[in-house]
């Protein structure tokens, strides 16, 4: 099986290149069968190589395929590795790639076929390019799909590129995406100085001889990579923006896949992390702020998307959060489960836009519930999973991070559970102002409303069903022993987590306590969201003062870069470009050549045209030549 | 004397001289376009032809020393070496693709012109290939004069400013090489301008000094190097469109060139002194004129100033004296050649289309031109170096060495990888999405032409992103003797 | 005759002859005068050459030492004759043409 392996990230591929070649000669249905089609039997292949771990239990294999650069001591091969964790992430973009690209292909449907093939051409390109950073076998190809994606990130979320707005928003995605880009490039150097290699089975084992300053810089070069592609404080501003892709892409790419990279590629080099106690501890502060500081401007936002879009900034913190307290197996967890109810949550917020003709303030939304019965209910589903409610997915991987936190610093675990409350109220506020209570749109969007169609139908309800079963695979051992069955799974990959000197051990007797408490003030919580929300009719918060104002603008950190970063830099460049360039640099040549004209100028009156003058001259200069000679010995 | 055509490098000198004299005199509609084309497309096949005649068995067929002024000490020496052969290969790929993306311009005096194309590209080629460094300066200034002229009778309105703007600086660069070359002349023991004999020198440590800086400012100038870049943006806005072309995809590898074979081997102490300061000045530059991009409005402009900065990343790979920086140099020359050339032609395109070269002006072409958007953003692609592109290769390699040499350079360096990101992003935003506006209302998609020249540039970006083995391959023959020197340092 | 007197002769033709140039307008003296500058220096050559002559001739009777100064005579003969040919020429067509000699009205060369 494994000599099939390069045929999953090259179906996608296949699949581009048809769709993007041939979108004016494609059919509708053609372009449809390409986009899924390919996918799916990428997803096939990546079930069967899955089979084959789990059945083979082998630990890894590396496939080489070419030299990628291969010269003067550099050498860089262009190979893939299959493991437990690539495996599982194949099968998390495959499969979910594969459902949002049926969902897409019903969501889609108002574009002409040109641009309806050049969504699917994107699409599967971001899959490859996905593909390939989890397959890669070292740093750089991993770099490689680690900056596909981004492009595709630009690509996608300017899809509609006759807005102005989308168009910035791309921009600002590729830019925040680069500057990460840097570190991660910066840190590949720096390994390659190292160790001399970037390939996980020559490095990892090779980390424990390199000095902990060393490690420690090159993993926080590599969280620089992490933040910018996994949004996180202070490069998380773009993941919002760019809600302004095609619903089905925010779901796959800033929700299910792409942004998860980051997780992917610090769970990836674990070993590394284990070895910087510091940088372990940056990730899990910078996770934990990034967790909140989402999750209160979540709470105020009335977009549908923007919700999603920082909910999911704040999970994403949470599993960095996961990472840093050394529960690395927790942050893949959760990665999982997360896309399943994520792209759940995303679908079934697309699935209320297009029913809402692309209305998506969640005030002008309310009591759904009727008219949208399956995206109703599958949406319940997800915020369940979201608010961590058992026996739901989020549930199992959200309690695994905050019990890793409790054994490594209380303040983590306060910190993580006030996230969460958070997170269970402004879902649950999406979710009874969208769905319960009255509609309080106009009278034309109330006339168009009804149930999506089935292809966009059935990949909310197959999400809704791993969302609920998704964290089974997970189960702590307090409820049931032996039964973590992803840790067993991912121990080859991951180092297990040994807390050496935990800051609180806990009996299973405490963390059942702490697990049910937990639950049931998030059931208050939800609670006390549908005592404000469930009956509004008209919504009456306003945001225009204090605290509230300070969240709905979203801390003013758009702003406040503007100030800081992009404003000074534009006036640096028309600074450097009209005055120094213009005046300075080019005034000086100019200034030579101007001083040499003046001069020629003066010098011309010499030449009077009186020959008298001149022969005066000469008789002058040869009377001084002589002069010279005589008593100038020289 | 000269005229032995059993070997590569004088059939490479003479073809286009050939064809460039003879264009020169058929006034014929026509003809001369096709002469040149002709033999530009010939060339191509005779460098091919070199490559796959590699090795040392075929010495003979890619060294060649005809005796030229014996009382001098300078015969007419050519090599085919690693180094020449990629650069050669660049100036062969881009003849051709100029010429036929120009097929259909008319210019006044046609034969006159495309007289001197041919006898530039006969100027490059013998730059790149010779052995003597009184053969060098020749062509160096072979390649020279004819750009003088074609800017300044075919450019644009402001084309005399700007290109005696570009004639006094290079020339004065010109100069300080000859009086470097002239002086290592009288060093030689046997007054020989041979290229070995320089090698062989064994020169005292103040003389390399103010040496190196005669030789490091006349190639700075072409390159360009900050601050001596002034001329460039001018001279490519005003040259006729295939001079653009030219000068930034080939000329300016002059400068590279001659630092890789002439002031790296002759001066290996003063290159130790001064590399990390002249890094930090080509790094600083780079963020200088990166800077300057985002604020430009013209194309022409933007794609010089961007042109600016990779070359000065080249500029700063040599002088950190890495091999495998000195690699992806010699790698990143062929594919900025490439690279730039794609955008040239569809900055040129939207003028011709649109009569508009500001950007801001522009807006909506993606919806008119969806095959130019295509190809414009696969090379801005390939220009800030995405994977997968040949220029991440190459400045994969050159980063590498940069950082190899001094960490915080390297990544002072990076930081014009971000900007580039922000001005080409800018340039495509502004360009191809948003709405139609009123200059782009009559724009039409490319032709058969276009999409055949970008086809070609686009498979090369490919080819050399994923699978750059076979052209390292080429490249290595050259690069351990350049560093000889400094081993022992 | 001692060398010094040809020496002051000379000399003295050639002052005249530089103050001549310098301080006459009319084309044809200043010609005149550059004449006598030649000759002045004719007037030195032949006599520089009698004496290395002589010099020579006492220690050997078949010696040819000196002559060649005679023979820049000649040339310096031939080049004034020539130059003078050339020189009337265009004075006579200036002349024509503009009535006048007068070398400050011939300004015309700065243009």
């Amino acid at each position: 099986m494994s000599k099939f392996v390069f045929l999953i990230p090259l179906l996608p591929l296949i699949g581009f290149l048809i769709n993007g070649l041939g979108r004016n000669l494609l059919s509708r249905t053609a372009v449809v069968l390409i986009g899924c089609g390919t996918l799916i039997s990428s997803f096939i292949l990546s079930a069967i190589l899955f089979k084959e771990i789990l059945s083979k239990g082998i630990a890894t294999g590396v496939i080489t395929y070419f030299d990628f650069i291969n010269t003067a001591g550099l050498d860089i091969k262009f190979a893939f590795q299959v493991d437990q964790l690539s495996v599982l992430f194949l099968l998390i973009i495959n499969g979910i790639g594969s459902l949002i690209h049926i969902y897409s292909a019903a969501y889609m449907h108002d574009e002409t076929v040109p641009h309806y093939a050049r969504y699917f051409a994107y699409l599967n390109l971001f899959v490859f390019s996905m593909l390939l950073l989890v397959l890669g076998a070292n740093f750089v190809v991993m770099f490689i799909g680690w900056e596909g994606v981004g492009l595709c990130s630009y690509l996608l979320i300017g899809f509609w590129f006759k807005n102005a707005n989308y168009n910035n928003a791309a921009k600002k995605a590729f830019v925040m995406n680069r500057i990460g880009d840097l570190g991660f490039l910066l840190a590949i150097f720096w390994m390659l100085s190292q160790f001399g290699t970037v390939a996980y089975l020559d490095l990892f084992p090779k980390a424990s001889s390199a000095p902990v300053t060393v490690l420690t810089g090159i993993t926080m070069l590599l969280f620089i990579g992490a933040m910018g592609k996994s949004a996180q404080i202070p490069l998380y501003t773009w993941l919002p923006d760019a809600m302004a892709g095609p619903t089905p892409v925010s779901a796959l790419i800033h929700a299910a896949t792409m942004v998860t990279a980051g997780i992917y590629m610090i769970a990836r080099s674990n070993v590394l992390y284990s070895l910087a106690p510091i940088s372990q501890n940056v990730v899990a502060i910078i996770g934990i702020s990034t967790a909140l500081l989402a999750a209160t401007i979540a709470l105020k936002q009335n977009d549908i998307k923007k919700i999603l879009a920082y909910s999911t900034v704040s999970q994403l913190g949470l599993m960095f959060l996961a990472l840093g307290v050394g529960a690395y197996g927790a942050g893949v967890f959760h990665v999982m489960t997360h896309a399943f109810f994520k792209a759940l949550l995303f679908l079934g917020a697309g699935s209320v836009i297009h029913a809402m003709h692309h209305e998506q303030d969640i005030t002008k939304m309310g009591g759904l519930k009727k008219l949208l019965p399956i995206t109703h209910i599958t949406f319940l589903i997800g915020c369940l999973a979201i608010s961590g409610i058992p026996p739901f997915a989020g549930f199992f991987s959200k309690d695994e991070i905050l019990i890793a936190a409790l054994e490594k610093n209380p303040i983590y675990y306060m910190l993580g559970i006030l996230t969460s409350l958070m997170t269970a109220f402004y879902m649950f506020r999406l979710y009874f102002l969208t769905f319960a209570g009255e509609f309080r749109g106009t009278a034309k969007q109330r006339d168009h409303l009804h149930e999506s169609p089935a292809a966009m139908t059935w990949p909310l309800r197959i999400l809704a069903l791993f969302s609920i079963v998704g964290g089974l695979i997970g189960i702590p051992s307090v409820l049931l022993n032996d039964s973590n069955w992803l840790a067993t799974y991912l121990s080859p990959v991951i180092s297990a987590h040994e807390n050496e000197h935990p800051y609180v051990h806990l009996s299973h007797g405490a963390e059942l306590a702490l697990m049910i408490g937990l639950v049931v003030v998030i059931a208050g919580v939800i609670y006390s969201a549908m005592k404000r929300y469930a009956q509004a009719t008209v919504v009456l918060e306003s945001n225009d003062e204090g605290v509230s104002k300070f969240l709905s603008n979203k801390w003013y950190v758009d702003e406040l870069y503007n100030a800081i970063i992009v404003k000074p830099i534009n006036f640096t460049t028309s600074f450097l470009s009209r005055i120094v360039d213009n005046k300075i640099i080019d005034g000086l040549v100019n200034g030579i050549g101007r001083a040499l004209q003046y001069s020629s100028r003066q010098l011309r009156l010499l030449q009077s045209g009186q020959v008298g003058s001149y022969v005066l001259i000469m008789v002058i200069s040869i009377i001084i030549f002589f002069i010279f000679q005589l008593f100038w010995k020289f | 004397m000269f005229a032995a055509f059993d070997n590569f490098p004088s059939l490479l000198i003479w073809l286009p001289l050939v064809a460039g004299v003879l264009s020169f005199f058929i006034k014929k509609e026509g003809a001369p376009r096709n002469i040149s084309l002709l033999s530009s497309i010939l060339s191509l096949a005779i460098v091919i032809a070199s490559l796959l005649f590699s090795g040392q068995q075929h010495a003979g067929l890619n060294q060649v020393s005809y005796i030229w002024l014996p009382d001098l000490g300078s015969s007419f020496g050519f090599i085919l070496d690693g180094l020449t052969k990629i650069l050669c290969l660049l100036t062969a790929i881009v003849f051709p693709l100029v010429l036929l993306i120009t097929n259909k311009d008319e210019y006044k005096n046609s034969n006159a012109f495309y007289g001197l194309l041919m006898l530039t590209q006969c100027g490059l080629m013998g730059v790149f290939m010779a052995t003597d460094a009184l053969v060098f300066y020749f062509f160096w200034e072979l390649a020279l004069i004819p750009v003088y002229f074609l800017s300044s009778i075919w450019g644009g309105d402001k084309r005399i400013k700007a290109t005696f703007k570009f004639f006094i600086y290079t020339f004065i660069g010109s100069l300080f090489l000859l009086i470097g070359i002239l002086y290592l002349y009288l060093q030689t023991p046997h007054q020989s301008f041979n290229l070995a004999a320089f090698y062989n020198l064994r020169l005292s440590a103040p003389e390399q000094h103010w040496l190196f800086f005669l030789f490091f400012i006349a190639f700075a100038i072409k390159m360009p190097i900050f601050p001596f870049h002034t001329w460039q943006p001018e001279a490519y806005e005003q040259a006729p469109r295939p001079v653009t072309m030219i000068m930034s995809s080939i000329m300016v590898k002059m400068g590279v060139f001659g630092l890789i074979r002439w002031l790296l081997p002759l001066f290996p102490l003063a290159v130790k002194d001064y590399n990390t300061g002249i890094i930090l000045l080509i790094t600083v530059g780079m963020i200088y004129v990166s800077l300057i991009a985002i604020y430009q409005d013209s194309i022409k402009r933007l794609i010089a100033y961007s042109s600016i900065a990779h070359i000065g990343l080249m500029a700063a790979g040599i002088f950190s004296l890495k091999e495998i920086a000195l690699q992806g140099v010699i790698l990143q020359m062929f594919n900025h050649g490439i690279n730039i050339v794609a955008l040239w032609i569809a900055a040129d395109f939207l003028e011709r289309q649109t009569g508009v070269t500001e950007i801001s002006q522009l807006g909506g072409v993606a919806q008119k031109a969806p095959k130019l958007t295509v190809f414009l953003v696969i090379a801005a692609m390939a220009n800030i170096a995405l994977p997968l592109t040949n220029a991440f290769v190459g400045e994969f390699t050159i980063f590498n060495g940069l950082y190899q040499f001094n960490p915080w350079l390297a990544a002072l360096a990076g930081v014009s990888i971000i900007l580039s990101a922000v001005y080409t992003l800018n340039m495509i935003k502004n360009i191809f999405y948003g709405e139609v506006v009123p200059a782009t209302t009559e724009v039409k998609d490319i032709g058969r032409t276009h999409i055949l020249v970008f086809s070609i540039i686009t498979l090369l970006v490919f080819v050399i992103g994923i699978y750059p083995s076979p052209i390292f391959k080429i490249i290595q023959e050259s690069t351990a003797l350049v560093l000889n020197k400094y081993g022992s340092l | 005759m001692p060398i010094n007197y040809y020496i002051l002769l000379s000399v003295a033709l050639f002052s005249i002859g530089i103050v001549g140039v310098l301080t006459r307008r009319n084309a044809i003296i200043i010609f005149m005068c550059i004449e006598i500058m030649l000759n002045a220096v004719n007037v030195l050559l032949v006599a520089f050459s009698k004496m290395h002559h002589l010099r020579a001739f006492v220690a050997d009777r078949a010696t040819t030492v000196g002559t060649d100064a005679q023979l820049f005579v000649f040339f310096i003969m031939v080049v004034a004759a020539a130059e003078v040919t050339v020189g009337l020429a265009i004075i006579v067509m200036l002349y024509r043409n503009i009535h006048s000699v007068d070398i400050n009205f011939l300004n015309r060369l700065k243009h």
